[in-house]
């Protein structure tokens, strides 16, 4: 059977100014079905948002492949994105920069709609619902709107196009530490209702661990670690998945210091 | 303020006392165009004792970060203050600028969220670190040189003597942050503001600036004002939280009983919203 996201062998750089080439990326193997939530985690620079970007074709990669229903992603050109390409979306780290600030939120919802396959599948009222704003949303701007909102904004927009690969690349850490799981849950949910499959991107493994079914830790660009959700944070056995863990702070008000 | 539960704490009596401290009470902020007048923070009693940590929790536009600048006199222009935030025997909110410059960065200093836009980019470390500290204390650059080496060494950065001739952009966050607060610790402040001081760091650097922040209270006194919205950090590090919504304080107690034993709906709701494995064992379920 054919996966619903296959990356096989990716290897990845980038060129930087008088200091040659990078790899970001060196050699990375994943697969996640559909309805299934698969969290990568890492720290910064390990790469894991270049495998966001790769999925959706918006770096090229220098070797091994990514394959959407058996089908390799082509990267974005000039040229208008084929219709399966447009099935995978991205719900960006910042807010405030994804979503256009001159156009109202419904009509920034209704360019999902219109490329949706399935026309009936939404309303922008439906969605608004879905993501818990009020219906009344749909006639105003970005700017009206507090940050957690706006993420609710973007996670329409993905979803109104009816994506079967959903794509957050740290959509929750731009936002107060008390929304990150309720956005994060929702976006789960929205996903996995429409059957979609979801690669959700964090540094914060907490978070992962409650709306993930798999995670896999990156370091280096390279994945040193895959397995449950629930068995990585209970049993960590790559010593830097453990280093990781230990240094997430217990809140447990006993003002035991990490790592 | 008849929400705030556990006034005893800091709220009333006579607060701490001495040199190092800071004592705020019944801060009043508002802020905007006549038109739209806001009041940011509503009658805030807050005390920084030394060797402590205060911690300030509370979301966005809570006042927080507001609160914080209030102590720096950093307030946006237009800003009216009322209320009293004693610094010793120095009343803050009176002083001529000139008067606060001498207190500012000398003896109350600040780290800020993003260590890579609270350095200059174009100046060398040695500069960030010395320019504040002759103008203070006239000391020679020898001597300020020396200074910069102790604190660069004391926050763990790398052959301080190479670190102090390359710029901002040659270190990692977590680097810059510790070089942040190397440069607010050099005139010996009593006080440190400390705005989210590792939300942009990742956790196994943050756990590396928690232990030294915990170890600049325990081994030089500083006292350090807390601000961030999250609990892990503030579950680590803060000997007393005082949690704010719109303004007020609306609960304060020590670190355990804040937040194992919350009093106040809105603290409730902030540990609730947790992912559920993360949350304190013995805490109260809100629902």
């Amino acid at each position: 059977m054919t996966e619903l996201l296959r990356i096989e062998g990716a290897r990845i750089s980038y060129r930087q100014p008088g200091r040659g080439r990078i790899e970001a990326v060196r050699g990375v193997d994943l697969t996640l079905e559909g309805g299934a939530v698969l969290g990568l985690v890492g720290e910064s620079g390990c790469g894991k948002s270049t495998i966001a970007r790769a999925v959706c074709g918006l770096v090229p990669l220098d070797d091994g492949r990514v394959l959407h229903n058996g089908r390799p992603v082509r990267p974005l050109g000039l040229r208008r994105r084929d219709a399966e390409d447009l099935r995978i979306q991205m719900v960006f780290q910042n807010p405030y920069a994804s979503l256009n600030p001159r156009r109202t939120v419904g009509s920034q919802i209704t360019d999902g709609l219109r490329i949706n396959p399935d026309r009936s599948a939404w309303t922008v009222a439906g969605l608004l619902g879905e993501v818990e704003l009020e219906r009344s949303a749909a006639t105003r701007y970005p700017h009206e709107f507090s940050g957690g909102q706006r993420q609710r904004i973007a996670i329409a927009r993905a979803i109104a196009s009816g994506p079967d690969l959903l794509i957050g690349d740290e959509p929750i850490a731009s936002l107060d530490a008390s929304l990150q799981a309720r956005v994060a849950e929702l976006m789960r949910d929205l996903a996995v209702r429409t059957g979609a499959g979801l690669l959700f991107i964090s540094h914060d493994l907490s978070i992962v661990r409650v709306i993930a079914d798999d995670v896999a830790v990156m370091r280096a660009g390279e994945i040193v670690e895959t397995g449950s959700a629930a068995g990585v944070w209970d049993a960590p056995q790559h010593p830097y998945t453990q280093r990781l863990l230990a240094a997430v702070p217990k809140v447990d008000g006993l003002g035991t210091l990490p790592g | 303020m008849s929400d705030s539960t556990r006034r005893g704490l800091a709220g009333s009596g006579s607060g701490p006392t001495g040199d190092g401290a800071v004592r705020i009470r019944d801060l009043r902020v508002e802020l905007g165009p006549r038109s739209a007048r806001r009041t940011v923070l509503n009658g805030i009693d807050l005390d920084v004792s030394p060797g402590q940590v205060t911690g300030l929790a509370g979301e966005s536009g809570s006042g927080k970060t507001m609160t914080g600048m209030a102590v720096m006199g950093l307030l946006p222009a237009g800003a009216s203050v009322a209320g009293s935030i004693r610094f010793g025997e120095t009343e803050l909110l009176e002083l001529s600028p000139r008067r606060l410059n001498a207190v500012r960065g000398n003896r109350i200093a600040m780290i800020s969220q993003d260590p890579t836009s609270s350095l200059h980019p174009m100046l060398s470390i040695q500069r960030q670190l010395t320019d504040h500290y002759r103008a203070h204390t006239g000391a020679s650059k020898a001597d300020a040189r020396d200074r910069a080496l102790e604190l660069l060494d004391l926050v763990q950065v790398p052959d301080p003597a190479t670190a102090l001739r390359k710029y901002p952009h040659q270190f990692s966050g977590g680097q810059l942050q510790r070089i942040a607060i190397a440069s607010a610790l050099m005139c010996r402040p009593t006080v440190l503001i400390a705005d989210e001081p590792t939300t942009a760091l990742d956790v196994t650097v943050q756990a590396g600036v928690l232990r030294l922040l915990r170890g600049l209270c325990d081994d030089l006194g500083l006292g350090v004002l807390l601000v961030t919205h999250d609990l892990g950090v503030m579950s680590a590090l803060a000997d007393t939280i005082a949690v704010m919504r719109g303004g007020r304080i609306v609960e304060r107690g020590t670190r355990h009983q804040v937040i194992t034993a919350p009093e106040h709906e809105y603290t409730r709701s902030l540990i609730a919203a947790l992912p559920e494995h993360h949350r304190p064992a013995d805490g109260k379920d809100p629902s």
